[in-house]
């Protein structure tokens, strides 16, 4: 029977050059090429925090060794994606358009692939939790809700691809299914989800036909493979939910809260290496497209610079950037050198040719087409221009962080106005603005509370003093023979030390004197001492 | 060259769509010409004539790139209105004062392209019937005759091929035929001898081509699609208002002003539900 789905709202259709780089198997790296003399794992895979080194330069690491864990519970593992030497443990650029550097791993491969003993996992005596945990120091990147709400009723697959030249989603169910399906089985399982729904957009049929398949041969129930109509971007996962089960989850909220779970088709795909074969997220496979002589799916070990796989490709004379992600949300990155990532679904080679740059901007005319292709209903063009007037409130009342940045406004816009940079703008201005405020805040509060200690100390002091006024106005006999015992003692002390310091004084620059000098000294010595002798006798005039 | 996604455009442009609305606009000229004869090509090329010039000096004077917005059609289409508007039988200086108001001060004055807050033929065309009544009164009668609906049909069909084109969605045109028709239509059956019927309305060229070319203006109108049905709503009762009540044979032009100033409240307070918003979210 087939499926009836929902419909979002707008959407793009441009030319998704698929067939390109699904004409060859998917090829293993090393098959290929020996690996690069170095493999630089980011202590940093995807999930913003920042992770813990295990190793140290000079460490022997064995494939899967896990290298960096978090710092609290959340932060996913890395590991060494082949057996080998840490060179060093050192700030390198990631792949960022920022160019921005963060902790690595280097690792010096020694061309072995030793692995460490990989045991499967029994994840049905394990427990949700347990699970969980599993997962995470397998370095499967599962989101921080996995299993948060206990039960699902819906598990949705994502298994559209919607980007146009990606195809490592697509090469994988082709020639992968099974696993992909034992990772599907240990999902809803373990998330207890009442049905399965696996997403694949209709211009795949080779992927359908392949899941179907694989499938019907391991026969999971309430499991259903739906060859959903192929729109960017569909692959959103929000809008594949909304597509699939017709429900609209706002960004303000999380999936779990609708009974409803995403997960991309290479995650499932990675639970099933995790937990069948023991084997932790090592590599991926990514799509290597755009300028190049022959596009294709490698499955690249984590680490591996991008150069190392264009130069797999054959990349053309005239390629002047390295794009990692599809052309409508790829990012230019800041060289070749960067590392693949847990996060790198594609890496296109551009070139003037390909991705030429934009006509020049014109002005908006409002023409509404931003509108009418806004998967999340947003009004583009309103957006523009209070981000342009850095309008930034009035930005915000317009939902500009509904926007997901699909790039689809800028795709159509006849104006070429690159609208998605002015929400990204925008955007960090806001987050800027927000930082700032909270620092300003905290500095307020610091101060208030200074000001108060100040004040409070004023005031104890205040009292002290109070309390010992008026010990001393009413003070028993006793008390004040006391103090004036201590008053005199202390007196006493203070004329004993003054006595002793003056005789300590003695005279400078006596060192290198003549004896006629000396003896002169001498002479006016003694009579400043009959002087003072005779002024201590003497009683004072004027007394 | 641009840094970030998307790496690729669709090659859609204001060019584009200009021509097209020019282009749209053919079938119309040509019953316009067919029936009351070349003197409007002569309207057409004055009026095109002086839009380029006035937009020439203006980009000139405010030192923007000359052929880039010379060539983004957007004059011609202020051009042809104009010369469609105005009385094809007037004097020459009559459209081509109107082509440079609209252009100079409608236009530029507000920013140029994309900045102006009132539609520029249309305030050229109110600006003319203030300053030279005489001139304008004198236009043939928008009374429906039977050449008159050959060119609203050639409009009608431009029209519905701009709708096709997605050049233009079809909120307005069908919300401004709808209400005039209603309250047309509502008036004279109340008391045909005090209103005019339906027929009168519609097959005027002045209701087609206020409904697909003048009121469907991006840059002052209204643009989301519950505003678009209020704001062309609201220029269909005011046109037949002024016909009905006032001096003016014509109330178009007038009435798409006044609407051109509620655009910004229109739309502000018509903004679409964004995506997850529309229905009451579960409780967490």
């Amino acid at each position: 029977m087939p499926r009836q789905f929902f419909k979002f709202n707008g959407g793009v259709m441009p030319a998704d050059h698929k067939a390109a780089s699904t004409s060859l198997p998917i090829a293993e790296f090393a098959a290929l090429a020996s690996l690069p003399g170095e493999l630089v794992i980011p202590l940093q895979q995807g999930n913003g925090g920042s992770l813990r080194a295990l190793v140290e330069a000079g460490t022997q690491v064995l494939k899967g060794q896990r290298i960096g864990v978090g710092y609290d519970d959340t932060g996913t593992a890395v590991h060494a994606s082949t057996s080998g030497l840490v060179k060093a443990v050192e700030m390198r650029r990631m792949p960022h358009p920022s160019g921005l550097s963060a902790l690595c791993v280097v690792i010096a491969p020694d061309g072995e692939e030793r692995w460490i003993t990989r045991t499967p996992f029994d994840y049905r005596r394990a427990g949700l939790a347990a699970t969980r945990d599993y997962l995470r120091d397998a370095g499967v990147l599962v989101g921080g809700d996995f299993g948060a709400t206990g039960q699902l009723a819906t598990l949705v697959i994502n298994g559209a691809e919607s980007e146009p030249r990606i195809t490592c989603d697509d090469m994988l169910m082709r020639e992968r299914a099974d696993g992909v399906i034992q990772g599907i089985a240990i999902l809803r399982e373990v998330l207890r989800a009442s049905e399965v729904l696996i997403g694949i957009e209709d211009n795949q049929p080779e992927a359908i036909a392949a899941m179907r398949a694989a499938l019907a041969k391991r026969g999971a129930e309430n499991t259903q493979v739906a060859a959903v109509p192929a729109c960017y971007p569909t692959g959103n996962a929000r809008l594949l939910i909304r597509v699939l089960t017709g429900i609209e989850v706002p960004h303000s909220r999380r999936f779990a809260d609708y009974g409803v779970e995403c997960f991309d088709t290479s995650t499932a795909y990675a639970i099933y290496q995790a937990i069948t074969l023991g084997q932790p997220m090592v590599s991926r496979i990514v799509t290597v497209a755009g300028n190049v002589e022959r596009p294709r799916n490698i499955e690249a070990p984590l680490g591996v610079p991008l150069r190392a796989l264009l130069a797999l490709c054959g990349p053309q004379a005239d390629t002047n950037r390295v794009i990692m992600g599809g052309p409508m949300m790829g990012m230019t990155m800041p060289g070749d050198e960067v590392p693949v990532v847990k996060t790198t679904h594609c890496v296109l080679a551009g070139s003037p040719a390909l991705f030429p740059p934009p006509p020049p901007e014109m002005p908006c005319i409002r023409c509404g087409d931003c509108a009418r292709a806004c998967p999340a209903d947003l009004q583009p063009f309103e957006l523009y221009s209070f981000a342009r007037a850095r309008q930034f409130g009035k930005a915000q009342e317009y939902h500009l962080f509904d926007c997901i940045e699909c790039g689809c406004c800028t795709y159509v816009c006849p104006s070429k106005i690159p609208l998605v940079d002015y929400y990204r703008f925008a955007k960090s201005e806001i987050l800027a603005r927000q930082r700032d405020q909270e620092f300003a805040d905290a500095a307020r509060e610091r101060y208030q509370f200074r000001l108060l200690r100040a004040e409070r100390e004023k005031q104890e002091k205040a009292a002290r003093l109070a309390t010992k006024a008026a010990a001393a106005h009413a003070p028993t006999a006793e008390d004040a023979k006391d103090a004036k015992d201590t008053k005199k003692a202390l007196i006493a002390a203070a004329i004993a030390r003054a006595r002793q310091q003056k005789e300590q004084v003695t005279p400078a620059n006596i060192d290198a004197l003549t004896p006629e000098q000396r003896a002169e000294i001498a002479k006016i010595e003694a009579r400043r001492e009959a002087l003072q002798s005779s002024a201590k006798t003497a009683p004072p005039q004027d007394e | 060259m641009s840094n970030h996604a998307p790496y690729i455009r669709q090659p859609a442009s204001v060019r584009s769509i200009m021509l097209k609305v020019l282009a749209a606009l053919l079938p119309g000229i040509a019953a316009y010409v067919w029936w009351f004869g070349a003197g409007v090509l002569v309207q057409i090329a004055l009026a095109s004539a002086a839009a380029l010039a006035g937009e020439a000096a203006m980009l000139a004077l405010r030192r923007k790139p000359l052929w880039l917005f010379l060539g983004d059609g957007s004059a011609l289409v202020t051009a042809w209105l104009i010369a469609l508007c105005f009385p094809a039988d007037g004097p020459w200086w009559l459209v081509v004062a109107a082509a440079l108001f609209a252009i100079v001060a409608v236009k530029h004055f507000f920013g140029g392209l994309g900045r102006n807050a009132f539609n520029p033929a249309m305030a050229a065309y109110c600006l003319m019937l203030v300053v030279t009544p005489q001139w304008m009164s004198e236009s043939q009668s928008p009374v429906a005759g039977q050449e008159w609906q050959w060119v609203a049909l050639g409009y009608l069909l431009g029209g519905l091929w701009l709708i096709r084109q997605r050049v233009i969605t079809w909120h307005i045109p069908t919300a401004f035929l709808v209400a005039l028709t209603a309250i047309a239509g509502g008036f004279h059956v109340f008391n045909p001898a005090a209103y005019a019927g339906v027929e009168f309305y519609l097959l005027s060229n002045s209701a087609m081509l206020g409904a697909f070319f003048i009121a469907t203006d991006p840059v002052t109108g209204a643009t989301t699609p519950r505003g678009k049905l209020f704001y062309a709503g609201g220029i269909a009762v005011l046109t037949w208002s002024i016909r009905e009540f006032d001096i003016y044979p014509d109330g178009i032009a007038l009435a798409t002003l006044l609407m051109n100033s509620c655009a910004p409240l229109i739309d502000r307070c018509t903004q679409p539900p964004v995506f997850g918003n529309k229905i009451e979210p579960p409780a967490a």
